[in-house]
Parts: structure tokens; C-alpha cells; sequence
């Protein structure tokens, strides 16, 4: 069995998919960054595959990719310093609560 | 006649209004009456030098070659120019007419600046009221002396200003307040009309001057071009509403109903504003404009018809007041009735115009015998301190002087020889009959009513029976010198006034023209008056009960015109429930509700859009993802679908 | 740059505004205030002695004094100033108002600087539009002069003054939106095609190239853009509510000169710049504008507060000016900029009576009050000849706007505009029902409220601001020739071209 890009490419979408689904529904806030994290990281790999499957003389896909990791590894400690910091405020972490940014 | 001499004769009221005016609650009551009427004084003797000097002193100027009298412009100045043609002059036109309403004017007010100083002893605001006086002698001198329309426009409105404020002078009592209030608005409403005129006039004729529309009144005719508007002549109806401007001042009917309530104010007031002269200011814009309305016999014809409605009224009205002042205004209505009666008639073909000239005489006998009247009820008054007769009677015994003049004044308005009002009267009765017979018997009819109610007035304040005049008080006595010899005066004048050689100086075409009785006419009117004061001695002599009987056999005539016919009623209907309740209160709810609420609607809509589209603002980020990711797939398909199709 | 006379209307209020940043008591601010208005009715005063003075040489150019300023380059904007005998009139009238209203407000409370520094910028704003003649700096000056009128009102205001000041404020946004749109798309055709744009009024009327159909579009959004600020029916009701809070300086200088701005910039720039449309529209805009005139004098009959009394009569002399200028012949657009300067004299009189005495007796509901002729004579009395000069006695402002007016408009050809000119003069009865009405039940009468009695007359402060309003009114009334023949150059049929299409 060969395998080509799809064998790769499915199992990212429905990362992705599980992702932006996890970040819908679910009312914990850590559970939503690590949906965040899952979408991102199924970007990742596309981003990998289609490097080595569409271009593999070159490596600006995999060096995206080393640079998405870092940067989502940044924005995640932040988005726990200000989870932790809610927490500490109202001792609760229910994204349903935290709607004061409106009209 | 020098300018000089004219321009002081408007410039020194003038003065003497501004002066008492500004510092006239610096001055002393004594000080401001006698600065008044020194200043009248002077006006006076100005204005018998002017008229004198125009009538007799024979200067070609004055008077050609063939004995006309000429209109002679003593100066005109321009005071503003609205285009190179129409030009609001102020000048000094000296006539017959405005030589002798000079005279007249000056005249009685000297007379009631000197009365006041009696009669207003004292009273708070006394240094006001000598303000307005002068202010009042401006307006007036300024009105009769104007060489163009729009300067008799301006002083009219001066005039109906003064007369405002003289009316609500005792302003704490709500009567004069109102009275004055509805003097000027009445009259502010013929102005409108009067105003409307004169801006139809002037477009056709380009001009505003009297000389020029006055001597050529077939070219003011001919600048209508025959142009017709619903069914009249434009030249009627310019002529008509200037003539409705005159109804208001002179208070003809239907807009006569200013005037019986304006004598709230102060007596001498009365005899000077709403005897004398400014109510004549009607008479006097029509005699001014007469050669005009000549070209037009329907303006003529409903100037008689206006006129003799309004004699008739007023003498029916006056027969059952028991106001004195009332039953004086309402006979000044009628008298002032009669001159515009005798301008109507008049026409040039007829008897060389003798309405115009009767009318004039009426009003100079009539402004004369009337201010004297008006004078006598203020002693009156001012003896019994109330306007109403039934609080008088018999009082021939207690003030003589005032008795005499005004017996004089009653004989004088009745029409006996040999006191002025018979001659001036039987005139206007000769033009009326020239005319037509119906006008003639209407007048002679209202005449003797005339005769009539002014000698029920004066039985019953003269003699009747006696009221307890001791229970009240004080028994009432002839008033200071200043108060009767004004009295004095003008009785003597209403004695020989009608011995003036009236038409040599005043015809309606400026040449001399004579007057000669006419014997049936006169007599018939002589014996109707005997007649109706032979029936008020009888009625009114004594104290009895026939005024009674009488009132109670034709009580629903007698309560109608004891009401004046319910005129007021009319208008304060009109007023409060058609134009107040039905116009303004509309309008200002529109104004507040639909104007203001459709702009307020618009504020509520954006505040409403905005309110609708806030909840996407929800601030809950999940569903902010869901829609975008709803949105996002929207596209997706949306695109899709078209490139499938297409 | 400054030897233009000119300039100095917007320097000396711009000095006063940095004097007043450095004061420290209500007496400086006082004393600032008082002598920079002086200042301008001295300047305003030697503006009209020396455009008299080069008129009687021989100047015949259209407006004089006139001088330009490159302000921004790229876009062809100008601070372009020039004066004909219309702005120079109504530069005389605002630094009268400007005078009398620091004396009406001498006892402001609370802020009394930041009042002044408000009133200061604003009157700068008008100052500004009556000396430029660049259509983008006039709009400037013009949004300068609404602006403050928000803070004025909202700061201190009396009564409902939140939503008055939002009120007025917003309306007259609205039409600057109109105006706006109206002066850009005159901008856009100011020159024929290849030539550069201009904002340059002259310029404009020089070139005289805005095509008809795009004047169709353009006359209606100027003159409505203006109009709102001239209170035109229907755009009118942000005048009683905005006069009813106002304070009482601010009234006057609304009601006095602001509103002016609207009469004037409708025919500087609408009919002056576009006759065809104007000579073709005006009959939309007369029906509007004679509804105006009407319908606000029978609103003013039955209300019961002074100030809204007062901003219905404003909306129906206001008509009248917008009436007259759409008459387009010589007299009645000459009598329409006497009734702007009678108006703004009168009007500011009104007011500031009105201000007088709600400050001694805390209402103004005419029905709590009467015989105040009685308890504070100088006021009454002058009211009472307010209101003469309202109603139209000869003598006073009134009489000879309305009157040149009226007899102007009949001069028209057109039987439409006669009969509505008759319709228009029927105010002059309505106007006395109101103005009798008021004086009856508010200064005649028996004293209505006996705390009233204890009540004192004008200080001199307040016998100044009405005196010389008084002598204002009196002057134009007494000698009228004067400013109509200021006035009327202007139109003359070489300048005012529409007029030569009647």
C-alpha cells in the first residue's frame, strides 16, 4: 500500500475538526486552549506533509512549522497566565461566566 | 409756510414724549403735566399759524388763480427706499383736509392735556400718561399731515399703539388690560387689510404718493389694466381693504367691537383718542383717497352700506346702555358712521360732491360737540365716581357748568339749530337724500334715534330722581378750573362751529364751493329730532316706569341690543374656540407630536437598530466562532454551488 | 497677513480665549470677556467706516478687503477672506450680541471660565463664516459655531438639558451632513472641464459652470443643509427645545446670530452659486418657508413657557428671512437681511429679558407670573418694547424689515408668490396675539405671586446689555435707509444673477 498525502491529511481534518469542535462546546477554559492547541497542531502537520509531498526540495514548511510550535508554546503560557489570573479573580474558569466584553 | 414750522409741529410732541418718557419719573407730577402741556400749547398756536396761513393768506402757493386750493408739499424726506419708484417718504402735506385736522387735533388736544391736569390729579403714573398724550398728538399730527400711503400706514400703526397704551393705562385691572388688548389686535387685524391694500395698490400703480395717485386717479385705474380677481376689480379690492384698514379705526361694523370696551381707559382719553380723532383716521384715509375711489362706485357703494349698517346699530345699541361712556362710544360709532355715509354718497356727478364736504364738516362739528361730551361725563365721573347713570340723576342743581355744556353738546349731536352739529348734519342728510331716497330716510331715521338716546342720557343723569347723594359721602360739585374751562371752550365752539363757511375751504376737488340750507331736508330733520327729545322728556323727565313698559314690550329686541347684538360673544367664540382651540392648540400638538415626534422617531429607530443588533455582541466567544465558522461554511457552499452551476 | 483688517475678528477672539486660559477669578474673566467683545464692535465699527468710506471712492468690486491664504495646497484650500455690506452687517450684529451677551452672563454659574472659553470658540465660528469666502474654511467655521453649543447647553442648561443639547446638536449635524455633501459637490464642479477646482466662492460664481442637473441636486442639499440651522419647517423643532435650556447668553447668541448663519449661507452659497436651480426650486422651498411663518406664530400663541413663546416666534421671523431671500428680486432680499439683523437685535432682547427675569422669579411658566410691571419696571418696560419691535411698530426693526419684506415679494410677477405673500403677512396679526398675550398676562395685571413682590429691578450690568439692544433696535428702525443701502449692492443684477432672470 502506497501512501500518499491523504493518509495524512484525513486524520489532521479530523484533528482540526475535533478541535473546533472542543473549542465550541466546552465550557473549561483549559479544556478550550487545548482545543486550540489540537487545531493548531493539525494545521501543523499539514503544513509538514504538504512540505514533503508537494516541495521536497524545499524546507519552508517545515521551518513554518518550527515557528508556529514556538510561538503556540508562547501563546499558551499566556493563555494560562490569564486563565490562572481569571481564576484567582473569580475562582471560577467556566467561559460561560466570562462574557463582560459585550456591547 | 416754512419747514421750520412744520417739522416742529411733529418734532415737539415727539420731544415732549421722549423727555417725560425717559426722566418723567424724575420730575414732579406738576412739572411733567405743565412741561405737556406747555408743549401742546405751542403745537396749538403752530398749527393755527399753519392752517391759517394755508387758508387765508391768499399765497399762490396755496391757492391758483382760479380759487382752487392746492396740496402743497412742504418737505419730503425719504426715510426709506425700497426701489427707485417706491419710496417711504416722511413729509408734510398741507391740504384743506389735513389744515383742518391740524386744527382739530391740536385743538382738542390742548383741550385734554389742560383737562387732565385736573382730572389726573395724583394718580400714580401721572407723568406716563402725559408721555403718551404726546406720543398719541405725534402719531395723530404725523397720520393727517402724510404725503404718501405708507407714512399714513406707519403713524396708523403709532397711532394704534398709543391708543393701546393710553386704553390699558390703569394697568393692574384686568378689564383695561384686556380692553387695550383687544383694541389693538382688533385693529392690527384691519391693518392687515388696510396693509394688504396698499401693497396691491402700489404694484399696480408704482407709486405710494397721494398727489400723484390723487390727481390722477384715471391713471391709477388705467395701471390695473382691467385685471380682475374673484369676480371684483383689482382696484375694488385694493380699495375695499384699505377701507377695512379705516373700519378698524373707525370702528364700523363688524369690527366696532373695540371700542365701547376702550373706554376702560382714563375719560379724557377717551374724548381725545376715541371721540375726536383718531377714530375719524377712517374717515380721513377714504376722504384722503377719495378722487380714487370715485373710479370705483362698488367701493363707494360698500362704504355707504358699511357705513349706514353701522349708524343704525350703534344708535339701537345706544338707546339701552347705561354705561355713559358706553352709550357716548356707541353714538361715537354712529356719528363716525354717518361721515363715512356721507363719503359713500358722494360722487362727483351729484351736487359737486357735497357728501365729501358734509362728511368733513360732520367731523370737525362732531369731533368738537363730542370731546366736550366726552369731558362732561369725566366731571361727571369724576363727582360720582362711577361710570354707571343709574348712580346719577338730578344733578343740574350740584354741578351747573357742566350741566349747561353738556345740554349744549346733547343739542349740539341732536342736530337743533342754530348748534353745529345741525349744519353739518343737515348736509350730510342733502347728500344722502341726492343720492337716494332710501339712504336719506335710513340717515334722518338714525338721527333721531341720535336725538333720542342722547337725551335719555341726559335726563337721567340730570334729572330722573335724586339718589341719597349725602348717604355716599360726599355731595357732587362742579370740578377745578382746569377740568371746566376746557368745558367752556369747546361748547362755545359747538355753539358757532356750524357758522363756518366749511365748503369755501374744504370740497372734495379743492375749489370753494358754498353752502346754502336745504329748507325741506333741514326742517324734516329738525322736527324728527324735536320729536324723539319730546319723547325721551316724556320717557326720561322723571322718574317712572314707561322706560320699563317699554323695554319690556320689546324685550327681545331690548336684550339683544342691550348685549350689543352679541357681537363680543361672536368674537371671543371665534377667538378662543375656533382660533385658539381649534388652529393654535392643533397645530402646537402637530408641532410637539408629529414634527418633533418624527424626529424623535428617528432617534428611537437608530437606538432601536442598534438595540436589535447588539446581541451578536454577546460577548461569549464560543458563539462568536460558531457564527464565523457558520458563516465561513456559508461562503464555502455558496461557492461552490456556483461553480458547479456555472 | 495681518494688515487685512478682516483677520482680526478671528485673532482678537482667539487672544481672548488665551486670556481667559490665564485667569484666575471671575473678575478677569470678566474684564477679558467685556473688553475683547468691545474690542470687536470697535472693529467691527471701523470695518463699516471703511468699507463706507472705499464704496464712497468708487470701489465697486463685489466684496472688499479681500485676501487669501494658502492653508492646504493639494487640495486648493484656502483661508479666503472678503466683505460685502451683508457681512459686514452681520459682523456689526454679532459683536453687539457677543457685548451684550458677556454682560448677560456676568454672573454665570457654575465654571465661569470654561463658560466663557465655550462661548469664546463659538462666537470665533461665527466670527469666521461671516468673514471667509471659501466654501471649506466657511463649513469649518461653521461646525467651529455648532459644536461648543452642545457643551453650552449640557453643562449649563436648565431643565430637560441632556436631551435638548443632544437634540439640537444632532439636527443640526444632520444638515451639516446635507451641507456637507451639498459644498463638496459644488467643489467637484466649481470649473470648467481642465481647469483646477476651487473652493473660492467668487471663483465659483465667476466660472459659473455647475451644470443645471447637478445644481438640481446640489441647490436642495445647501439649502437644506442651511436651512436647518435658519429653522425651517419641518427642521425646526430643535429651536424651542434648544432655546427652552439654553442659558441665557447662549440663547441670545443662538437665537441672535447663529440662526443668521443658516440665512446667510443659504443665499450666499446656495442661490448665489446657483441661480438656474434656485430661480427653478424656489416655490418647493417658499411653501416651506411660508408654513414657517404661519404655523410658528399660531404654535407661539398657546404655549405657556417665555422661551418656547419666544422660539416660535423665531421660527416665524426666521421664515420670513428664508421666505424673502426665495423671492429673489432686490427689495425682499434686502428686507430679508434687516429682518436677520432685526431678528438677531430683538430676539437676543427677548432673551435676555426672558433670562432676567427667570433669574429673579425661577420660573417661566407665564401662568404663575403677573404684574411684573409693577415689581420691576426697567424690565417689564423694556420687554414691552421688545415686543413692539416684534410685532412691528414703525420706529423699531421689526416695522421696516417686515414691511420691505412684504412690499418686495409683492413686487413679484408670479400670482403663486403674491398670494403667499398675502398668506405671510397675515403673521403680522398672529404676532400680535402672542406678543399681547405675554405682555398682558406677564407684566400687566394684578402681582400675581406676592413673593414676587420682594423682587428687585435690572443691575447696571443688565440696564447695559438692554439698553444697547434697545439702541440697536431703535437705530435700525429709526434710520432704515442706512442699512438697506448697505445692504443693497449686493444685489444688484450684475452680482446676483438670478436676479436678473426675474
Amino acid at each position: 500500500m502506497d501512501i500518499n498525502l491523504m493518509f495524512y491529511l484525513i486524520p489532521s481534518l479530523i484533528m482540526f475538526c475535533c478541535g473546533v469542535y472542543g473549542f465550541i462546546t466546552r465550557k473549561n477554559m483549559i479544556a478550550i486552549l487545548i482545543s486550540l492547541e489540537l487545531m493548531l497542531n493539525a494545521v501543523d502537520i499539514n503544513f509538514v506533509v504538504f512540505n514533503r509531498f508537494l516541495f521536497p526540495g524545499e524546507l519552508e514548511g517545515m521551518f513554518f512549522t518550527l515557528f508556529a510550535i514556538a510561538i503556540a508554546a508562547a501563546e499558551t503560557a499566556l493563555a494560562i497566565a490569564i486563565i490562572i489570573n481569571i481564576f484567582r479573580v473569580t475562582k471560577n474558569i467556566d467561559i460561560r461566566d466570562l462574557n463582560k466584553m459585550k456591547f | 409756510m416754512d419747514q421750520i414750522t412744520s417739522v416742529l409741529i411733529l418734532a415737539l410732541p415727539l420731544c415732549m414724549f421722549l423727555l417725560l418718557g425717559v426722566f418723567g419719573n424724575k420730575m414732579s407730577h406738576k412739572m411733567a403735566g405743565i412741561l405737556g402741556t406747555l408743549g401742546m400749547g405751542v403745537t396749538l398756536i403752530l398749527a393755527y399759524s399753519t392752517a391759517f396761513t394755508y387758508f387765508f393768506s391768499g399765497s399762490e402757493l396755496f391757492i391758483d388763480a382760479a380759487g382752487n386750493r392746492l396740496q402743497s408739499v412742504v418737505f419730503d424726506h425719504t426715510w426709506l427706499a425700497f426701489t427707485d419708484n417706491l419710496v417711504i417718504k416722511l413729509g408734510f402735506l398741507l391740504d384743506p383736509i389735513s389744515a383742518m385736522m391740524l386744527v382739530v387735533i391740536t385743538t382738542i388736544s390742548f383741550m385734554v392735556h389742560l383737562y387732565s391736569l385736573g382730572y389726573m390729579h395724583g394718580e400714580t403714573g401721572f407723568q406716563r400718561y402725559y408721555a403718551f398724550l404726546s406720543l398719541f398728538s405725534f402719531s395723530m399730527l404725523g397720520l393727517v399731515v402724510a404725503t404718501n400711503i405708507f407714512q399714513m400706514y406707519i403713524f396708523w400703526e403709532l397711532v394704534g399703539a398709543s391708543s393701546y397704551l393710553l386704553i390699558g393705562f390703569y394697568y393692574t385691572k384686568p378689564s383695561a388690560v384686556s380692553a387695550s388688548k383687544k383694541a389693538f389686535i382688533v385693529t392690527r387685524f384691519a391693518d392687515l387689510g388696510f396693509l394688504v391694500g396698499i401693497l396691491i395698490l402700489s404694484f399696480y400703480t408704482n407709486t405710494f404718493d397721494f398727489v400723484s395717485m390723487t390727481s390722477n386717479p384715471q391713471n391709477v385705474l388705467a395701471s390695473t389694466g382691467g385685471a380682475m380677481f374673484m369676480g371684483g376689480s383689482v382696484l375694488t379690492w385694493a380699495l375695499v381693504l384699505i377701507f377695512m384698514g379705516g373700519m378698524g379705526k373707525s370702528a364700523m361694523m363688524p369690527l366696532h367691537i373695540w371700542l365701547p370696551d376702550a373706554m376702560e381707559g382714563p375719560t379724557p382719553v377717551s374724548a381725545l383718542i376715541h371721540a375726536a380723532t383718531m377714530v375719524v383716521a377712517g374717515v380721513f384715509l377714504v376722504a384722503r383717497m377719495f378722487p380714487v375711489y370715485l373710479m370705483e362706485v362698488t367701493a363707494l357703494e360698500i362704504v355707504t352700506w358699511v357705513g349706514a349698517l353701522t349708524a343704525l346699530y350703534a344708535a339701537i345699541v345706544a338707546c339701552t346702555q347705561v354705561d355713559i361712556k358706553r352709550v357716548l362710544a356707541f353714538s361715537t360709532i354712529s356719528q363716525i358712521a354717518f361721515m363715512m355715509v356721507a363719503l359713500g354718497v358722494a360722487r362727483d356727478t351729484i351736487h359737486e360732491g357735497v357728501g365729501y364736504m358734509a362728511s368733513m364738516f360732520h367731523l370737525f362739528t362732531h369731533a368738537m360737540f363730542k370731546a366736550l361730551l366726552f369731558l362732561g361725563a369725566g366731571a361727571l365721573i369724576h363727582a360720582v365716581h362711577s361710570n354707571d347713570y343709574t348712580s346719577m340723576g338730578g344733578l343740574r342743581k350740584y354741578m351747573p357748568i357742566t350741566h349747561i355744556t353738556f345740554l349744549i353738546g346733547c343739542l349740539a349731536i341732536a342736530g337743533i339749530p342754530p348748534f353745529a352739529g345741525f349744519f353739518s348734519k343737515d348736509e350730510i342728510l342733502v347728500a344722502a337724500f341726492e343720492n337716494s331716497p332710501l339712504w336719506g330716510i335710513w340717515m334722518t331715521a338714525v338721527a333721531g334715534l341720535t336725538a333720542f338716546y342722547m337725551f335719555r342720557l341726559y335726563y337721567r343723569i340730570f334729572w330722573w330722581n335724586e339718589p341719597d347723594y349725602e348717604h355716599h359721602g360726599h355731595v357732587p360739585h362742579d370740578a377745578p378750573w382746569t377740568m371746566t374751562l376746557p368745558l367752556i371752550i369747546l361748547a362755545a365752539v359747538s355753539c358757532v362751529a356750524g357758522f363756518i363757511p366749511f365748503g369755501e375751504l374744504v370740497s372734495w376737488n379743492r375749489e370753494a364751493y358754498h353752502i346754502h340750507l336745504n329748507i325741506p331736508v333741514a326742517a324734516t330733520s329738525v322736527i324728527v329730532a324735536v320729536c324723539a327729545i319730546a319723547l325721551a322728556t316724556v320717557m326720561y323727565r322723571k322718574e317712572n316706569s314707561l322706560p320699563d313698559k317699554v323695554a319690556n314690550s320689546v324685550k327681545g329686541l331690548w336684550t339683544a341690543a342691550y348685549n350689543r347684538f352679541y357681537f363680543d360673544e361672536l368674537y371671543l367664540f371665534i377667538t378662543h374656540k375656533i382660533i385658539f382651540n381649534l388652529v393654535s392648540r392643533p397645530i402646537a400638538w402637530f408641532d410637539r407630536h408629529i414634527i418633533d415626534g418624527s424626529m424623535d422617531m428617528f432617534a428611537t429607530l437608530a437606538h432601536k437598530a442598534s438595540g436589535a443588533i447588539k446581541g451578536l455582541q454577546s460577548g461569549n466567544i464560543q458563539s462568536y466562532v460558531l457564527i464565523y465558522l457558520m458563516g465561513a461554511l456559508l461562503i464555502g457552499v455558496v461557492t461552490v454551488v456556483c461553480v458547479v452551476i456555472l | 497677513m495681518f494688515e487685512n483688517i478682516l483677520i482680526y475678528f478671528v485673532v482678537i477672539p482667539v487672544l481672548m480665549l488665551g486670556g481667559l486660559a490665564l485667569c484666575k477669578n471671575i473678575k478677569q474673566i470678566r474684564a477679558v470677556a467685556v473688553v475683547g467683545s468691545l474690542a470687536l464692535v470697535g472693529l467691527s465699527i471701523a470695518l463699516l467706516l471703511g468699507y463706507l468710506e472705499q464704496r464712497a471712492a468708487g470701489a465697486t468690486a463685489e466684496m472688499l478687503y479681500v485676501d487669501s491664504w494658502t492653508w492646504f495646497a493639494p487640495l486648493n484650500i484656502n483661508l479666503a477672506v472678503g466683505v460685502d455690506g451683508i457681512s459686514v452687517a452681520m459682523l456689526i450684529l454679532s459683536a453687539i450680541i457677543l457685548l451684550t451677551g458677556s454682560f448677560a452672563s456676568w454672573k454665570i454659574d457654575p465654571l465661569p471660565k470654561e463658560f466663557f472659553l465655550w462661548l469664546i470658540l463659538l462666537s470665533i465660528g461665527v466670527f469666521g463664516f461671516f468673514i471667509t469666502i471659501d466654501l471649506f474654511t466657511m463649513f469649518m467655521f461653521y461646525e467651529v459655531a455648532l459644536i461648543p453649543m452642545y457643551l453650552l447647553i449640557g453643562v449649563w442648561g436648565s431643565g430637560n438639558k441632556n436631551y435638548s443639547a443632544m437634540k439640537l446638536t444632532l439636527m443640526l449635524m444632520g444638515g451639516s451632513a446635507f451641507l456637507m455633501l451639498g459644498l463638496i459637490g459644488i467643489h467637484y464642479h466649481s470649473a470648467p472641464e481642465g481647469q483646477p477646482l476651487t473652493w473660492n466662492l467668487l471663483e465659483i460664481a465667476q466660472n459659473n459652470a455647475i451644470d443645471r442637473n447637478w445644481q438640481y441636486f446640489l441647490f436642495p442639499m445647501t439649502f437644506v443643509g442651511f436651512g436647518v440651522l435658519g429653522a425651517m419647517f419641518p427642521f425646526h423643532t430643535w429651536s424651542p427645545d434648544g432655546h427652552a435650556s439654553a442659558p441665557t447668553a447662549v440663547s441670545m447668541l443662538h437665537a441672535g446670530v447663529l440662526m443668521k448663519l443658516g440665512g446667510y449661507g443659504c443665499f450666499r452659497v446656495a442661490i448665489y452659486l446657483m441661480p438656474e436651480a434656485a430661480n427653478e426650486l424656489a416655490w418647493i422651498f417658499l411653501i416651506l418657508t411660508g408654513i414657517s411663518v404661519v404655523y410658528g406664530a399660531f404654535s407661539a400663541c398657546v404655549q405657556t413657557d417665555l422661551k418656547y413663546i419666544n422660539a416660535y416666534s423665531s421660527v416665524s421671523h426666521c421664515g420670513l428671512v428664508l421666505f424673502a431671500i426665495l423671492m429673489l428680486n432686490t427689495t425682499a432680499m434686502t428686507g430679508a437681511i434687516m429682518q436677520m439683523l432685526s431678528h438677531g437685535l430683538m430676539t437676543a432682547l427677548f432673551f435676555a429679558l426672558i433670562g432676567m427675569i427667570y433669574g429673579r422669579t425661577h420660573t417661566r411658566d407665564i401662568r404663575m407670573m403677573g404684574g411684573l410691571m409693577k415689581i420691576m419696571p426697567f424690565l417689564a418696560v423694556c420687554y414691552v418694547i421688545a415686543g413692539m419691535a416684534s410685532l412691528g411698530l414703525p420706529g423699531l426693526s421689526g416695522f421696516v424689515a417686515e414691511m420691505t419684506i412684504f412690499v418686495g415679494s409683492f413686487q413679484h410677477t408670479d400670482m403663486f408668490h403674491r398670494v403667499f405673500t398675502i398668506v405671510a403677512c397675515c403673521s403680522i396679526v398672529i404676532t400680535a396675539v402672542y406678543i399681547l398675550r405675554v405682555v398682558g398676562k406677564l407684566l400687566l395685571g394684578p402681582v400675581q405671586d406676592k413673593h414676587h413682590l420682594e423682587l428687585t429691578d435690572a443691575t447696571w450690568w443688565e440696564r447695559l446689555s438692554t439698553i444697547t439692544l434697545i439702541v440697536s433696535v431703535a437705530a435700525i428702525g429709526c434710520f432704515p435707509n442706512f442699512f438697506a443701502e448697505l445692504i443693497k449692492f449686493t444685489f444688484s443684477e450684475n452680482i446676483f444673477k438670478v436676479l436678473g432672470m426675474n
